[in-house]
């Protein structure tokens, strides 16, 4: 294949990875780009493997490398629990991240690489830099992403004191280091501040995620997928491959939306959440301001309550959150919804944008349950239906379902969009405790007095309902 | 030793309520207490002695016999002389007393040493008080009821009906304050299928009359009407102006109007003038809930159902108790979370505790000594504001665009200037084949933004495992460098560390281009219509 034929063959496979992400635009179409972005990469590594820059003598190792990854690849997708896939994305960023550091690091020590002018070199030597840079953060971020969403790491945000120093002098020793690399004169002296720099980067990644509170998992995830598109984009630059700069800069973009779109979701800017911990830009979150700590009784129901609610019911919204998800309820949700459809109550889903752990989490849990798509709204579309609702019922959330933030400005979430679900006649809440979110605000829904609170597991407690509406 | 509670006959003329019900008995039994009833007490809500016995209540043949052998008296109505008098002396009474309206009354029980709960005097304000509270329930029973005298009054269906004999419009219903009576009655006529309009001076119950299918009417005029303690407080005259042009055209509009407007310690405001009563269609029906405190319609003759001008206005003062199961069960309960209150210990034994709220509002008389009004309630200090937490929300709102707003001209301004800069310098130090790269990215990050603000929010998952397979393209960075056609200087050229990166790379993103793709296709699979 010359390398005319590859460069086409780059275009084609650009073009159907356009189309791929294109296809997401609806679940119907959604499928067809999968499959268009299948074709896209067997195009694009054929092209490149049959090229004029792989020689023969290669062809064994790389199928060996691609049949131990791919199968590796293959299982973890077979087996792994759609309330894990926040956890399999992150852990797949991180791959995408180490990857791009080794390229770099391969590409830098390779002497073969010829440069026509000395600009050309510095040139890509700062896109080795940076892409090594980037692609260090991804990794060790997303591997700290991956430990905090699989509970292997706490929650909590880790706030080391000074942290924006700490930081800030990351940044200037990486600066101060890529000025010696780009002196350095041979490889040897190069790759010490190389090095260095991929060390700082790493503790970045690691300090970064680690300040990150639970409830901002979503932004990370977001904004982790978007570094590796970066990544990709920079080894592109580094290896003059447009098809790599074209795909990384898709992702990049992609990632870069979707955490705009969680920060607009939660009404906090994307700077405040990459510096880490929530509320913690005046005093502690626990003072709710002086509009005073909601106060009062809670009314808790029974299981049995609640099915009698539902079965009286002509319309029920179902918010669920990531509590659902923890306790696998999305099952028994599915079959209450079934039954109650089967008896003419017209149930709905309401999904706030960062319910969960990542963008679109519930939508997949709820599709795994095999609830049709089409009753699966979002906040935008379903907030106006709560007055005209019997039954909203929150399963597992908390902050986004909180009052405070439409009437409480001084409260930490104010301002963020929620789900008015104490505008429908009764609101059920099921929680474990009382426990305030990962906002650590209270939240003034519970003690409305049409909320009732059905405490405990939600899959115990759904399991229950289920079998008082069967009964 | 047990105290007993007693339950006598109401003897207000027309009251069919009784103090507590026979479900309730078993449960004050529960608590410790004895419970005597008088005979026939329950007749008139049909609960008849039988029953009272039956969930372990003594029947007593007289009031006398009752006043006399009980330690505290349950009751609806205040007391009349001719009841203080029987009554023991240092005994407890819980009822409404109203002990603004019934001066000569507190006096009587003071002079009997008693110590009285005056339900209508609970702290409304205490939210863990709500429980207790008489006038809410009754509030609620009695909106019910008004929607239902309105309809026996009136001619037609609620309801709006295609019949064979042609099509039925719906009744159009006012009502004209939105408290508990008032939102009952909301809930009571939209369920029954009428248009249900409603006003009132407190704006923020609109969002309730809404949630209980009404129509909220605003007032053409900007003031605000809450008063304190839920109710509502006296307007000035430019908003009563605009308020009764409302009104007004409200009356020649509807069939139904009900009237809740009460302002605590006032007269009723006159909000139905004769004049509107006129408009309206022969036929309508006018129910004054107000009626007992002057009425809120200017021809309510209270206590009576009259018709005026064509139209049916009703001035019943005992709606409540034209439903008195249900008002009488209700009250009943009531009664008993106050009896809870006072008998935590459920020894049958009661603690008129001062440090509690909810109790010291109650109590107007303790052992003779007028304890009304009650010192208002210190509400727990709201805590200090932090000095950051007020400004942090205010800073950042400043930087996010909000939902879909279009970006401020300076930040703007500061984007397309920070661009120019960055663009500048490029042109300026860059060589012409970077230059070509970097047009490819600019432009893929625009296709990129483009394509994927298309995306639906509930594929966002799947877009990210996508995305991620996708990324997975960094591969042929490793793949060309597995072995490349050597040509340069290879001499010092570290071929085995290099190949080593790339195929351990090689295998990292096959992981991702497989996984991601695979894990895709089966979340994609699970969505269906």
């Amino acid at each position: 294949m010359t390398a005319s034929l590859a460069t086409v063959a780059y275009i084609g496979a650009t073009i159907l990875f356009i189309l791929s992400l294109g296809g997401l635009s609806n679940p119907e179409t959604a499928r067809r780009g999968n499959v268009l972005g299948i074709i896209g990469m067997a195009i694009a590594v054929l092209a490149t493997v049959l090229g004029p820059r792989v020689t023969p003598g290669g062809y064994a190792w790389i199928v060996g490398a691609l049949v131990v990854g791919g199968s590796i690849g293959l299982y973890a997708a077979r087996t792994v629990q759609m309330t894990q896939m926040p956890e399999l994305v992150a852990l797949m960023h991180s791959l995408v991240g180490l990857a791009a550091c080794l390229v770099g690091f391969a590409s830098y020590v390779d002497t073969s690489t010829v440069f026509p002018t000395p600009a050309e070199k510095t040139i890509h030597e700062i896109e080795i830099y940076i892409g090594i840079l980037i692609g260090a953060i991804t990794f060790s971020g997303s591997v700290i992403a991956f430990g905090k969403l699989s509970g292997r790491i706490g929650g909590k945000p880790m706030l080391l004191p000074a942290r924006h120093w700490i930081n800030l002098l990351g940044l200037l020793v990486v600066i101060w280091f890529g000025r010696v690399f780009l002196n350095a004169h041979d490889i040897p002296s190069g790759i010490t501040p190389l090095i260095v720099m991929t060390v700082v980067s790493l503790l970045f990644g690691v300090h970064m995620v680690m300040a990150i509170g639970g409830a901002d998992m979503p932004v990370v995830v977001s904004m982790l997928n978007s570094y590796s598109g970066w990544a990709a984009a920079a080894t592109g630059f580094m290896l003059s491959n447009d098809l790599l700069i074209v795909t990384g800069a898709l992702v990049g973009s992609s990632g870069a939306i979707l955490s705009y779109i969680m920060c607009r979701a939660m009404n906090r800017n994307f700077v405040s959440v990459i510096a880490g911990g929530f509320g913690t830009g005046g005093g502690a979150p626990a003072a709710a301001g002086a509009a005073g700590q909601p106060a009062g009784e809670v009314a808790p129901v029974s299981a049995a309550e609640t099915a009698e609610m539902l079965r009286e019911a002509k319309n029920v919204i179902i918010v669920p959150g990531y509590g659902m998800a923890v306790a696998q309820a999305q099952h028994t949700v599915y079959e209450i919804t079934k039954l109650l459809r089967e008896r003419g109550v017209n149930v709905r889903f309401g999904i706030h944008p960062v319910a969960g752990r990542m963008p679109g989490h519930m939508n997949v849990l709820l599709a795994e349950a095999k609830v049709p798509y089409d009753i699966v709204l979002e906040m935008d579309e379903i907030n106006a239906d709560f007055p005209g609702t019997d039954v909203s019922m929150v399963i597992g959330a908390n902050d986004i379902v909180n009052p405070a933030a439409q009437d409480d400005p001084t409260s930490p979430i104010a301002g963020m969009p929620v789900l008015e679900v104490w505008k429908a006649r009764t609101s059920i809440v099921m929680k474990r405790s009382m426990a305030s979110g990962y906002a650590g605000v209270d939240n003034p829904l519970f003690y409305k007095d049409n909320n009732r609170m059905l405490f405990g597991d939600a899959k115990k407690m759904l399991d229950e309902v289920l079998v008082a509406l069967k009964a | 030793m047990a105290l007993r509670i007693g339950v006598p006959k109401e003897t207000v003329a027309g009251e069919k309520r009784v103090a507590t019900v026979p479900d309730v008995v078993a449960k004050l039994v529960k608590l410790g207490f004895r419970v005597a009833v008088e005979s026939g007490a329950g007749d008139a809500a049909n609960f008849a002695d039988d029953t009272y016995r039956a969930a372990g209540a003594e029947v007593l043949g007289t009031a006398t016999e009752l006043w006399a052998a009980s330690d505290i008296v349950f009751k609806v109505r205040p007391p009349t002389p001719a009841e203080v008098a029987l009554m023991r002396e240092g005994g407890m009474l819980i009822g409404f007393v109203w002990p603004a309206q019934n001066p000569e009354l507190m006096q009587l029980l003071a002079a009997k040493k008693a110590t009285v709960l005056a339900i209508d005097a609970l702290p409304r304000q205490l939210s863990r008080a709500q429980k207790m509270d008489a006038l809410t329930s009754m509030a609620g029973v009695s909106g019910y009821r008004a929607v239902i005298e309105a309809a026996n009054a009136f001619g037609r269906f609620f309801n709006g009906q295609v019949t064979a004999a042609g099509k039925i419009p719906p009744a159009k219903v006012f009502i004209a304050g939105a408290g508990v009576a008032g939102l009952a009655a909301i809930g009571t006529a939209a369920n029954l299928g009428a248009i249900v309009r409603a006003n009132d001076t407190r704006a923020e119950v609109a969002d309730q009359v809404v949630s209980l299918g009404g129509e909220f009417v605003k007032v053409d005029y900007e003031e605000e009407g809450a008063g304190g303690g839920g109710y509502a407080k006296v307007m000035s005259e430019g908003f009563q102006a605009a308020q009764r042009a409302m009104y007004a055209q409200q009356a020649s509009d509807a069939d139904i109007i009900i009237t809740t407007a009460l302002i605590p310690g006032k007269p009723a405001p006159r909000l139905i003038t004769a004049e509107m009563v006129q408009s309206m269609k022969p036929g309508s029906v006018i129910v004054d809930m107000a009626a007992e405190q002057g009425g809120n319609c200017e021809l309510t003759v209270p206590g009576e159902a009259v018709v005026r001008h064509g139209v049916t206005i009703v001035g019943y003062t005992d709606l409540a108790s034209r439903l008195a199961k249900q008002s009488s069960t209700l009250y009943a309960t009531n009664l008993l979370r106050v009896t809870e209150e006072l008998c935590k210990a459920k020894d049958g034994a009661v603690n008129v505790n001062f440090e509690d709220d909810a109790i010291r509002g109650l109590t107007v008389l303790r052992s003779g000594e007028v304890t009304w009004p009650p010192p208002p309630i210190k509400l727990p200090a709201p805590p200090p504001k932090p000095a950051g937490a007020a400004a942090v929300p205010v800073a950042s709102k400043g930087h996010g665009h909000g939902a879909g707003e279009p970006m401020s001209a300076k930040s703007l301004a500061i984007v397309f200037g920070v661009g120019a800069v960055l663009f500048g310098l490029v042109g300026l130090y860059a060589p012409a084949s970077f230059l070509s790269h970097f047009t490819v990215f600019v432009l893929a990050c625009f296709v990129g933004y483009m394509v994927v603000w298309n995306v639906t929010p509930s594929l966002h998952t799947p877009l990210m495992s996508v995305t991620n397979a996708i990324s997975s393209i960094i591969a042929i960075g490793a793949l060309i460098q597995v072995a490349p056609p050597l040509t340069g200087s290879t001499v010092d050229r570290p071929n085995a560390l290099i190949l080593g990166l790339a195929v351990f790379s090689l295998v990292l993103t096959a992981i991702n281009m497989f996984g991601g793709f695979a894990v895709t296709r089966r979340m994609l699979a699970m969505f269906r219509k």
